[in-house]
């Protein structure tokens, strides 16, 4: 594929100074895309088209909020009554951040089903992992800004986890609050890191995409493209793809945003916070409840260890073992397909994951789904001891046991057959 | 770098020229590491958050077995009227009782007054049992919703996950019904 002659002379012009346009295409009509993609390939375009919406309601919002503890929860309520679609740009906001999380938590189980980790792409995957941090950083932060209940107990709790680590935890925890609890120094460095992070998240998508073009896109076979018989260009095929996949998901997120606004929020936040009173019943966002789960389920002490700090070091392990499970996985096969063992593992992964949200909701003591004689946290313990089993000795150890089914010789032959499923 | 030494045979010259990279770099971490102290230092406590550090309180107007919470560095501290119940209760307990082994004695300066931080030692929720009728846990003292821990009539930790006793701040008695925290 040779680089694109320009016509058009001051098109021609800007890309002999500025090769953007030739950048453009390359990466839209000449970039080779798996002719088999399915729609679980739809979820990366769609966390894109997110963080854009995010990034442009943030920068509204901030036009009439106020980054102080005595004003913000009202600056928010004025957003909400007194602006003029105040309210949509405040609701695009919170529900864009569940749909956000939604889209990233299927394009990871996306990757994980097919093997989009293994080589060549681990970095793809680590610059991904990092996408994840840096996103519940700002999730985190964002959801203090309107300084409710939820917001002022939530950053509290969280805070004091990094209280866990010996000697230098409460030193830092102070730091971290610029005071000696939650306050509006607090507030005010929140705010600031919460509108740098996502260009911090921009210039990761960057990467990832720069990644993903340079080791091209996997798809459901696994099996890499080998000639231009399996590929198509990205435009219009998967653009078009994108779209229709981006209607459908605007039909969900914008349902929220009109009709259940705070079906993913909790009323308390809607009371300003209070130093001096906790809520009853604490929960962090949905999308952290699954970590939540984690932490709450070490109470326990080991080797010396508290089992505050344990907690701690699970949860961040549970995400930190992400970043080594292209060397974990020891098959030699990428897609789940044409893996008949590990296949129903990763169903029970899922279920595991939803198990741990659930205990990450309920209070630690209550029955686990109404079963009396299993408390939440006995199942929340096991679900944990699940977590890390199937990445650390599931995940080898099947791939070495397994006989994996024969793959297609090429896309182009898998496809011909009618996939490898017929 | 070292074969254009080695051609001219002057290896005080390669000395000099290892001293001048090393120094360089050294000079270079510790002014990128001075230069960035004022940012890091900037987020922590500032001296106005620092000034108000410490509180009165009138005692005088806490009955026999009440309790109150008061605001002290942005927190809020408990001072319980103890009753003799509660103060026996707190002297009784063995010490391998307790996940955090300390005697009633070493925690309050007065018997009948107990004062500690009102901040569950777990991860920071505000326990409840200041106020009449909140629930005050197994071993009457406090008890924190968040996670369930339970502290006893010394604000000690009996039960949950919290791995401390509530902490007691510095503080003095100015008259018999006068008291000054931090």
């Amino acid at each position: 594929m040779s680089a694109p002659v320009w016509n058009n002379k001051v098109v021609k012009w800007v890309d002999d100074r500025l090769p953007i346009i030739s950048m453009v295409h390359h990466a839209a009509y000449e970039y080779p895309t798996p002719k088999n993609l399915s729609y679980m390939w739809n979820f990366g375009s769609l966390a894109g088209f997110i963080l854009v919406t995010m990034i442009l309601s943030g920068i509204f919002l901030v036009m009439n909020y106020t980054p102080h503890a005595d004003m913000a929860f009202d600056s928010v309520e004025r957003i909400m009554r007194d602006v003029n679609y105040g309210w949509l740009l405040r609701y695009l906001h919170v529900n864009g951040a569940s749909m956000f999380f939604i889209c990233v938590y299927i394009h990871i189980f996306r990757g994980l089903y097919y093997g989009s980790y293994k080589a060549p792409r681990e970095v793809l995957w680590w610059i991904g992992i990092l996408i994840l941090l840096a996103m519940m950083a700002t999730a985190f932060m964002g959801y203090v800004l309107p300084w409710g209940q939820m917001s002022f107990w939530g950053a509290t709790v969280i805070t004091n986890l990094f209280s866990a680590f010996p000697v230098i935890g409460d030193p830092l925890v102070t730091w971290l609050w610029g005071g000696f609890s939650i306050g509006n120094p607090t507030l005010n460095r929140f705010f600031s890191l919460h509108y740098l992070l996502p260009f911090v998240i921009l210039g990761l998508v960057v990467l990832h995409v720069w990644a993903l073009h340079a080791v091209r896109s996997n798809n459901p076979t696994g099996v890499e493209i080998k000639t231009p018989q399996d590929s198509i260009p990205f435009h219009p095929y998967y653009t078009i793809k994108d779209l229709f996949g981006m209607g459908v998901f605007l039909i969900i997120y914008l349902y929220f945003v009109f009709f259940a606004p705070n079906f993913f929020g909790e009323p308390d936040n809607y009371i300003m916070a209070n130093p001096l009173s906790t809520p009853a019943h604490i929960v962090p966002e949905w999308y952290f409840l699954p970590f939540y789960a984690i932490l709450r389920s070490i109470d326990f002490s080991f080797l010396g260890m508290p089992a505050k700090l344990l907690g701690v070091l699970a949860m961040f392990a549970a995400i930190i073992v992400l970043f080594v499970i292209p060397w974990l996985d020891t098959s030699k096969v990428r897609s789940s397909r044409f893996r008949p063992v590990y296949k129903w593992f990763f169903v029970l992964l899922i279920i595991d994951c939803f198990v741990l949200g659930y205990c990450g909701a309920k209070s630690p003591a209550d029955p686990f789904m109404g079963l009396q004689g299993l408390q939440v946290i006995t199942m929340g313990q096991l679900a944990t001891l699940y977590y890390f089993l199937h990445f650390l000795v599931i995940m080898p150890v099947v791939g070495k046991m397994e006989r994996p089914k024969p793959l297609p010789a090429s896309i182009s032959e898998s496809v011909l057959k009618g996939g490898a499923n017929a | 770098m070292s074969q254009t030494v080695q051609s001219s045979g002057d290896t005080p010259d390669e000395n000099r020229r290892d001293f001048l990279t090393l120094a360089t770099t050294a000079v270079g971490v510790v002014g990128t590491g001075m230069a960035l102290w004022p940012f890091v230092d900037s987020m922590n406590p500032s001296k106005d958050v620092l000034a108000l550090s410490s509180v009165e309180v009138n005692l005088s107007n806490i009955a026999v077995g009440q309790a109150i919470k008061v605001m002290w560095r942005g927190k809020p501290v408990f001072i319980r009227h103890r009753t003799e119940r509660e103060i026996k209760e707190a002297e009784d307990v063995a010490l391998n009782q307790l996940v955090d082994p300390e005697t009633d004695d070493a925690r309050v300066q007065k018997k009948e007054w107990l004062i500690v931080v009102g901040v569950c030692t777990h991860l920071g929720c505000i326990p409840m049992g200041t106020a009449t009728g909140e629930p005050r846990g197994d071993f009457d003292g406090w008890y924190c919703p968040c996670h369930g821990s339970h502290y006893d009539s010394s604000g000690r930790i009996r039960k949950g996950p919290a791995p401390l006793n509530l902490h007691v701040p510095t503080y003095t008695f100015l008259t018999d019904t006068s008291v000054k925290i931090g």
